[in-house]
């Protein structure tokens, strides 16, 4: 499989997804500068977090209308996976592709430490290597994660099966703790948490190697059958 | 708007004009006589920051020299942006630590956002990729409103900076005293990873070579700024805000790849950042470190402002900027380097040959002056020394403190802000990025590996400077050992440090005592644990309104190496049964001690003694223990001693303990005897600890109790819920941010 890590001006998570890709995975993956990308290539698409553009305007705003943009959706309509962490998150609402939007967090500062989220759908290419209602943890490190939708939107998130991830002890506010949400059609996932930095043991935590493996696997699934 | 430019040369000596800008009539006379002629306003601008203390050292020179610079890991010593420390397979970490107290007294989110900036600019303008930032801050009383909001400005600047250019901010420490009231300190540190092969030097070569300029536009921020940095605050410090510099961190994530980038091309021949007097500094010390001259045509300068002058451009600190000196004819070659980026980078002058520093703007020489005028021939003072009447009496105390319940002491220590859990502050910095930290902040030194290998890098940050204000000497000793002890409890071989000097007026003779002090007891460590300073900073004139000093705190940031991961240990105590020992004899020492001071509000006595040798035995022991895989957590013992060490390795997991003391019940549990560590050990690898460590003395047991309790001739001295001590300790800091007043 091979990936396309996106590098906006100002990206700082990108080394760290193209190194859970590449070096933890073990699967293919670029590192694609933004005005350089040609994401036919790739199976999938993964939309670093930490800043783009500085984040001086709402997070992810700026680089939601750069020209790589056009591409990602592409990408969307085709049906490739898609996953946003973080800043990708945030881009993926300015783009519209999810809905909702992000808010300073409650206490108005910046956050880093893990948190344990729960497991809310464990049926998307993203999440099948988790038990439904596992609780795991994983690193969190945002201002501006307090996930906001309205009613009507949260209604359309939990009848569709949208939401992939709630935080156990919410800690920014979030509208229905939710952490993480996928679209409609279930291969665009946006989390505010960072699976990237918990693949490797080490480092205290692996618990987000299994959403790169999802992905991994539902990939393999669905291309052996033209093998 | 003045035009200062028409200010004359005999005015200026006339009006006595120089002053104004910190040079005395001793240092005008001395321009006077370099060049042959009166200098005129910005040839005087000039010289008045390269002879600022914060850029010529000139009152603390001939103490550095005393500073161990040379051992067998030393690959670039002080001199260049930061210093470089190999660490085998070809790779070396660079690193170094900077100041900005003053800028942060005035304004202190961009005074600390800044000082993030200038650091990280030190070290990738040496051809590393920045891995990780520490902080060393010193704070007055958290009940004083106007302290609580630099410390909480202070905080959001780091991580508004920090965290935007994606460095983790792996670790530091914060201490709060009244001493540091009007005069917060503010020092950052970072730490770079580099292969041998390509380290930069900022050197100007090659006769003839241009000089380009890349990076933020210059701007009307932050002029004078190195002069603001080399005098007492005063009321008229808030005037000085133009002074501090505003910083754009997005610009230094893009300045940071752009130079990473461009270090690789073979036409690029050095490289400096602008940080402190800007672009007068890094043209001129690059030409003075070649041995060349250099000439720039200031029309070229990217402007942020219309109508700057020559003064204005030359001593502006904007940010984020660099200063290149590339092959001649290849200047396009280097830009669309930057380019790529959306950055400028434009040719503005020219390496020549006659050692004279040249500036042209509007078709005139504005300034013309040697080059080695600005550095090598700064004046150096040898300021006068006086012991201070207070050191003498302190030698002659001896102080018990009387206390009659340690429950209750324990749970104020554990409330002290100085002791307290700093999660307030570092759960608003992101420590995880570039997915390297294995220790995250809380623990004795921060950890990160180095991907592609089975190495890491343990770096720390310390100093107290209660002991070095009772006694230089000792307290200087106790801050390198300190920080060689942290590096030694997380499993690493302590490689060299970074010192941060700050301390008031060397011109008053007591200060400078206590400077001569703490850098020879510094320097006799230095030597005694091997590890030589490389690089560092000097803060001076750190006095708050009514010229009250600060405590002298010269801060280390240590950095060490991990052979293989597998060593890396935290402080944490792991699991129930685990055995716990302490490695060195506690004395009645309580001078400059967290108990002393929560007693007594104010510090006195003797510092605690520190024995070198010892301090070298018990490191290398506890090293070799940790490396054999006997050791499963080690925790130095510092502020408020043996109680606080224990409690604070037993939160993380919650667990109890079961400790029997012996001895003097108040020495042994709060006394803060040097050269002492908490060590806990799995049962079946008792004997062999014990074997290799004859000094470790048993003190008992974890327990799945959650109780901390410690019991002396079979009675309790202490026996409370762990989790009642650790909400103490955690909430301490919180209650006091949120508290009104």
């Amino acid at each position: 499989m091979k990936f396309a890590v996106i590098v906006f001006p100002g990206s700082n998570c990108d080394e760290d997804m193209y190194h859970a890709a590449s070096e933890v995975l073990g699967e293919e993956a670029d590192m694609v500068w933004f005005e350089e990308a040609d994401l036919k290539k790739y199976d999938g698409v993964l939309l670093p977090g930490g800043f783009s553009y500085g984040d001086y305007l709402r997070s992810g705003a700026i680089a939601s209308v750069s020209g790589v943009i056009e591409q990602v959706k592409e990408a969307i309509k085709d049906g490739k996976p898609v996953l946003g962490v973080c800043n990708g998150f945030q881009v993926l609402l300015e783009m519209g592709e999810l809905p909702g939007a992000m808010l300073r967090n409650k206490n108005l500062t910046f956050m880093c430490h893990e948190e344990e989220l729960i497991v809310k759908n464990n049926g998307t290419m993203f999440t099948a290597f988790y038990d439904e209602k596992e609780t795991i943890s994983l690193p969190i490190a945002h201002g501006e994660g307090n996930y906001y939708c309205d009613n009507q939107t949260l209604e359309e998130l939990k009848r569709n099966n949208q939401i992939a991830f709630t935080y156990k002890n919410n800690p920014n506010g979030s509208t229905a703790d939710i952490a993480g949400i996928t679209n409609k059609e279930g291969n665009v996932l946006g989390m505010m948490p960072h699976p990237e930095r918990a693949v490797e043991k080490l480092l205290g935590n692996d618990d987000g190697l299994r959403i790169f493996e999802s992905i991994l696997k539902h990939w393999r699934e669905t291309h052996a059958v033209g093998n | 708007m003045p035009l200062v430019t028409e200010i004359t040369p005999e005015k200026i000596e006339m009006d006595q004009l120089y002053k104004e800008m910190g040079v005395t009539d001793g240092e005008f006379h001395h321009i006077k006589k370099l060049l042959g002629r009166n200098p005129n306003y910005t040839e005087l601008g000039i010289f008045s920051v390269m002879w600022s203390e914060h850029c010529s050292y000139k009152h603390s020179k001939t103490l550095l020299k005393q500073f161990p610079t040379e051992g067998k890991h030393v690959l670039q010593g002080p001199g260049e942006g930061a210093g470089v420390v190999d660490i085998g397979d070809e790779q070396a970490v660079v690193f170094k630590i900077e100041s900005h107290n003053h800028p942060s007294a005035v304004e202190p989110y961009q005074g600390a956002a800044t000082g993030v900036g200038g650091i990280l600019r030190d070290v990738f303008s040496m051809g590393a990729k920045p891995i990780a930032i520490l902080n060393s801050l010193r704070f007055g009383s958290l009940q004083n409103s106007r302290v609580k909001y630099l410390f909480k400005e202070v905080v959001h600047g780091i991580s508004g900076y920090g965290n935007c250019v994606g460095v983790p901010t792996v670790g530091g420490e914060v201490q709060f005293d009244d001493a540091y009231n009007g005069n917060p300190l503010v020092n950052a540190m970072c730490v770079g990873l580099i292969n041998h092969k390509d380290v930069q030097q900022g050197i100007a070569k090659g006769v003839g070579n241009t000089v380009m300029y890349a990076g933020a536009k210059t701007g009307r921020d932050g002029i004078h700024g190195a002069t603001f940095a080399s005098e007492e605050l005063s009321e008229d410090s808030e005037s000085k805000r133009p002074s501090v510099q505003v910083g754009d961190p997005f610009m230094e994530k893009l300045l940071i790849e752009a130079c990473l980038d461009v270090i690789h091309h073979d036409a690029l021949v050095g490289i400096q950042d602008m940080g402190a007097a800007g672009l007068t500094s890094s043209a001129s010390e690059m030409a003075s470190k070649a041995g060349t001259g250099l000439k720039m045509n200031l029309d070229l300068i990217p402007q942020r402002e219309t109508g700057m002058t020559p003064y204005e451009m030359m001593l502006s600190e904007s940010q984020e900027r660099m200063l290149l000196v590339v092959e001649k004819g290849r200047e396009k070659e280097i830009a669309s380097v930057f380019e790529r980026y959306g950055l400028e980078a434009v040719a503005v002058g020219e390496v020549t040959d006659d050692q004279q520093f040249v500036l042209e703007h509007k078709g005139e020489i504005v300034a013309d002056v040697p080059v080695d005028g600005l550095a090598e021939d700064a004046p150096v003072y040898q300021p006068d020394s006086r012991t201070p009447a207070y050191f003498e009496e302190f030698q002659n105390q001896t102080y018990t403190p009387e206390i009659r319940n340690p429950r209750n002491v324990l749970r104020s220590l554990l409330q002290q802000p100085t002791i307290a859990s700093k999660e307030w502050v570092y759960d608003q910095y992101d420590s995880m990025v570039q997915t390297n930290t294995v220790v995250r902040p809380g623990s004795d030194a921060a950890v990160l590996r180095i991907k592609g290998t089975d190495k890491a890098v343990a770096m720390t940050t310390d100093g107290n400077s209660r002991y070095i204000y009772l006694d230089p000497q000792t307290g200087g000793k106790i801050a390198v050992a300190e920080a060689a002890r942290n590096i030694v409890c997380s499993g690493g071989e302590p490689l060299a440090i970074t010192d941060g000097l700050n301390f008031g007026s060397p011109e008053n003779p007591e200060v400078y005592w206590q400077m001569e002090g703490a850098v020879k007891g510094m320097s006799a460590a230095c030597t005694s644990l091997e590890t030589p300073v490389i690089s560092g900073n000097v803060s001076l004139y750190n006095e708050a309104f009514g010229g009250h000093a600060i405590y002298p705190t010269p801060v280390v940031g240590m950095v060490g190496l991990v052979q293989e991961t597998a060593h890396i240990t935290t402080s944490d105590v792991k699991q129930e049964g685990d055995l716990l020992y302490v490695i060195g004899e506690a004395s009645p020492e309580f001078g400059g001690s967290e108990l002393q001071g929560m007693l007594e509000g104010k510090h006195f006595g003797q510092a605690p003694a520190l024995d070198l040798e010892t301090e070298e035995r018990r490191q290398k022991e506890l090293l070799s223990a940790i490396r054999n895989g006997l050791v499963s957590s080690a925790h130095d013992i510092a502020e408020g001693g043996l109680a606080v060490a224990l409690a604070e390795s037993l939160f993380k997991e919650e667990l109890g303990c079961e400790v029997e003391i012996e001895g003097d019940e108040v020495t042994e549990l709060f006394a803060e005897t040097q050269s002492r560590f908490l060590v806990s050990v799995k049962p079946e690898k008792a004997e062999e600890f014990e074997a290799q460590i004859p000094e470790a003395s048993f003190l008992g047991k974890a327990t799945n109790n959650e109780r901390f309790h410690i019991i002396r001739n079979g009675a309790s001295v202490i026996d409370e819920p762990i989790q009642m001590l650790k909400a103490d300790w955690k909430g301490a800091i919180p209650c006091l941010v949120k508290s009104e007043g």
